[in-house]
């Protein structure tokens, strides 16, 4: 599997060095994680990612663990009326030749009762794990309480 | 209709306590979901000038909404404890200051927080040292806060966890007003920048005579 490689290679140059390279697992690529600073330990933090799916098949992720918190969980921020609101969600689709992207005021990885505060230039590690492909551990880049995502 | 759902529709908007039967009529008729509490852009906030709660700001200074009449104003209800929203919009915020560059001056850019019993004004402080020094965080009573939530036609509603833990619900756009304290727009949640941007403009034109 040569053009995979290639293809993680031209995209960490593309990205700059602040990018982490994708991580691949079965059929499923993870990128881009990243998360903002967090102000101490007494709030949560949320992280992003995005999961492409190379595969026939969907699948879905199913957990979340990382030791820089003792309860990680998927949530989604919804609006309706301009109310903008945060829910819990079970799991996340990742269809067949698709992808699922966790992104500011979307879906995102819930970082409660944080064990220890998220520097900014720092990483951490959050496993995912999924239905059909098992686990996987990335790292998460952190970077400023203000950021937008990985790509500044 | 019947009279006990166009009841019930009243009594899920606290906003509509005040409009009277009259405004009540006009709602039905001008909602589009009957069945669903009015949006804000249907329900108007007060001017500015008719807001008289005071509160406290993240310097501890004493502010009356008011107060803000003079210069056009950037409005927009959040928390500290909220990790994707709040920060996400005071990114954006951020980043349209940045693009207004020295024009930005010009502006009160406020967060009210929806969540006093953390936020003080310490905690805002601390939090906004990260984002644009011009936004200024303001908190108060929790009465001050309903009542500045009422006179935007604002909604927060607190949400608890199984650990004994809250998270607030809230009203996610930025309100904008004319530097007469009148209403001028609201720039919503994730609304494309290319949006944002001249709508600030728009209602900062208004100050010029």
């Amino acid at each position: 599997m040569k053009l995979p490689v290639i293809a993680v290679f031209a995209f960490g140059l593309s990205a700059g060095l602040a990018q982490a390279e994708p991580v691949r697992q079965g059929n499923l690529e993870i990128d881009a994680a990243w998360a903002r600073a967090s102000i101490g330990t007494s709030r949560p933090g949320a992280a992003y990612f995005t999961v492409r799916n190379f595969g026939d098949e969907g699948d879905r992720l199913i957990g979340l663990s990382s030791p820089v918190s003792t309860m990680t969980m998927l949530h989604e921020t919804t609006l309706s009326e301009g109310i903008s609101r945060m829910a819990h969600v079970e799991a996340a689709e990742i269809p067949a030749s698709g992808e699922l992207t966790l992104e500011p005021g979307g879906m995102h990885v819930m970082l409660m009762e944080l064990a220890t505060p998220l520097r900014e230039g720092a990483t951490f590690p959050l496993t995912l794990a999924f239905e059909a492909a098992g686990e996987v551990t990335v790292e998460v880049h952190v970077f400023g309480p203000g950021a937008t995502g990985p790509a500044e | 209709m019947s009279l006990s759902r166009r009841l019930l529709l009243g009594a899920g908007a606290v906003t509509a306590l005040g409009a009277g039967a009259l405004g009540l009529g006009w709602w039905q008729v001008d909602g589009p979901g009957a069945a669903q509490p009015a949006s804000p852009t249907r329900n108007l906030p007060r001017p500015l000038g008719e807001m008289d709660v005071t509160l406290t700001d993240h310097r501890g200074r004493r502010v009356t909404i008011s107060d803000w009449v003079g210069r056009p104003s950037l409005v927009f209800f959040g928390f500290t404890w909220c990790p994707d929203v709040c920060p996400t919009t005071l990114s954006d915020i951020s980043l349209w200051l940045e693009e207004l560059g020295p024009d930005a001056d010009r502006l009160n850019v406020a967060l009210i927080s929806v969540d006093p019993e953390r936020d003080t004004p310490e905690v805002l402080a601390d939090y906004l040292g990260y984002f644009d020094p011009r936004i200024v965080g303001v908190t108060g009573e929790p009465g001050e806060v309903a009542r500045i939530l009422g006179d935007f036609r604002a909604k927060a509603e607190r949400i608890e966890d199984v650990k004994g833990d809250y998270t607030m619900n809230h009203t996610a756009g930025v309100f904008l007003f004319r530097a007469d304290g009148s209403f001028g727009s609201i720039i919503d949640f994730h609304e494309d920048r290319r949006f944002a941007v001249p709508k600030i403009r728009r209602a900062m034109k208004k100050e010029q005579p």
